[in-house]
């Protein structure tokens, strides 16, 4: 979160195009960001998962990775900063992974895509400064801010029929594939990929032409606008963190579930085996299994059960929530937690409170809605 | 109908009871409601007392009671259909009915044109 309360807003360069379609704009990590547009929430949230949705996700960071002595070498400095397998990223695909801290807790959750001559890397908004000191003190001026450009994400079944009609061939992408591909004079940079669960596409446009393509995309009589409410709504649905939420510098990647994005071959045994942040502890989290446990919950009736309720176990304190809300497409409560190892597995019955009152939840397997990825 | 300025509305019943809901304004701030907790009946609540709590997708916020008085009745329908605050928040959407010792008290509170202004 943005600490400097008196900054000013920082303002995405679709500011215009979302008043004049009717946002509600609330601050979000220094910027002024559309939560809803008139329909709603739960409306854009069931309109994503039915057709397809546009979110200005501008106000993430992006950093281009450019090699001063060949990908390999640059891949492998990068390795120094995440457990992600970057030497293996093939060009044209996309990986996630996670900047660790010396603890081996994470600083941040990024995407990383091979783009043939350089990486991109695209980081969570409140981030964005820290990130890039962070990856300029390991890597030099080889990291450096991309500017100017603005980050659309088009997500839902209707998604890749709606970008083809704009974009002939895009269809044939898999999901976490990169592409760049010429549109009206833009460079787009594209990537099949997003953080709802659904089908869909990222897109990196310039400023500049952010507007005629998002008008462009708008008009598709499928898509419609959709905000941070309803990305959020979704990708609590679809399993997936929130920085600063579900994962932050109090957690690592073990107890975060996150361990399906530590690399074979930076595991104990591998062909790069540690060489990040914190390794020992990871690793050592990694054989022996770590002593509390990222899992999703389903709280008992409607209430939502939100973050930082406390979770109670037959022998007293067993977790807390980190995110909740009411799942549109789940018809019910849903949220995620951290909770004793010992009481991670689902069907697993936990107190919660609420205003004072104990809810039963249940541990759940995760995610809540299954994932449409076009692999 | 009375309003008070935090958006509820107030409509005046025989026997002292005051049927209490919110504004279509409050309830499209508010967004999709997910979830509400209704008081006890019989419950005596005074002025400022939080006795309704709404969940929207988005976060919880309470309903104070607009006036001193006995909850004598409750609308049970949003337990399973809290939508309909969204949907009808003049109507179906009410939330509970208060018996108050003076039925004048509601005197007190804005009229429509005088709401009008409040949230203009």
């Amino acid at each position: 979160m943005d600490d400097r309360p008196s900054a000013p807003l920082r303002r995405l360069p679709l500011h215009d195009l979302h008043m004049a379609q009717g946002a509600r704009l609330v601050p979000f990590a220094g910027w002024e960001m559309p939560v809803q547009y008139e329909p709603g929430v739960m409306a854009e949230h069931l309109h994503t998962r039915s057709q397809a949705s546009l979110f200005d996700v501008s106000h993430m960071g992006q950093i281009l990775l450019r090699p001063r002595d060949g990908m390999a070498h640059l891949a492998l400095a990068l390795e120094s900063l995440v457990p992600a397998d970057i030497l293996s990223l093939p060009e044209g695909r996309q990986r996630y992974a996670l900047l660790l801290d010396d603890a081996g807790n994470i600083r941040d959750d990024i995407m990383v895509a091979h783009r043939g001559d350089h990486f991109l890397v695209v980081v969570n908004a409140s981030m964005r400064e820290a990130d890039l000191a962070h990856l300029q003190d390991a890597l030099g001026p080889q990291a450096e801010e991309a500017h100017a450009r603005a980050l659309l994400a088009l997500q839902g079944p209707a998604a890749a029929t709606a970008l083809a009609a704009l974009l002939p061939g895009v269809e044939s992408m898999r999901f976490m594939d990169s592409r760049a591909l010429p549109w009206q004079g833009a460079d787009l940079w594209i990537s099949r990929s997003g953080y709802t669960g659904e089908d869909g596409f990222e897109i990196s446009v310039s400023a500049a032409r952010a507007e005629a393509l998002a008008t462009a995309l708008l008009a598709h009589p499928a898509v419609r606008p959709a905000g941070l409410g309803a990305r959020d709504s979704l990708r609590l649905e679809a399993g997936l963190c929130l920085h600063g939420n579900d994962i932050d510098r109090t957690t690592s990647p073990v107890e975060a579930a996150l361990s399906w994005s530590i690399g074979k071959a930076r595991r104990t045994g591998g062909a790069r085996a540690g060489g990040f942040p914190g390794a020992d502890r990871v690793l050592r989290q990694l054989d022996l299994g770590p002593r509390r446990l990222r899992v999703g919950l389903r709280p008992e009736g409607r209430a939502p059960m939100r973050a930082g309720t406390a979770l109670a176990g037959p022998s007293g304190h067993a977790g807390h929530v980190t995110s909740g809300t009411f799942g549109p497409t789940v018809q019910a409560p849903i949220a995620m937690g951290y909770v004793d190892a010992t009481l991670a597995a689902p069907g697993t019955r936990l107190l919660g409170k609420i205003r004072g009152r104990e809810h039963p939840v249940t541990v759940a397997p995760l995610p809540f809605v299954p994932p449409s990825f076009h692999r | 109908m009375k309003f008070t300025e935090d958006h509820e509305w107030l409509r005046a019943e025989d026997d002292n009871l005051v049927t209490v809901g919110i504004t279509e304004h409050a309830a499209k701030e508010l967004g999709d409601i997910v979830f509400v907790e209704l008081p006890e009946i019989e419950a005596m609540v005074a002025h400022g007392d939080e006795v309704v709590v709404i969940e929207s997708v988005k976060a919880a916020s309470d309903i104070l009671a607009p006036l001193d008085g006995e909850i004598v009745e409750v609308n049970a329908k949003l337990t399973e259909n809290p939508g309909l605050v969204n949907q009808d928040p003049l109507g179906a959407g009410w939330f509970f009915r208060i018996r108050v010792d003076d039925i004048a008290v509601l005197d007190d509170f804005m009229d429509e044109d005088e709401y009008q202004d409040h949230i203009a």
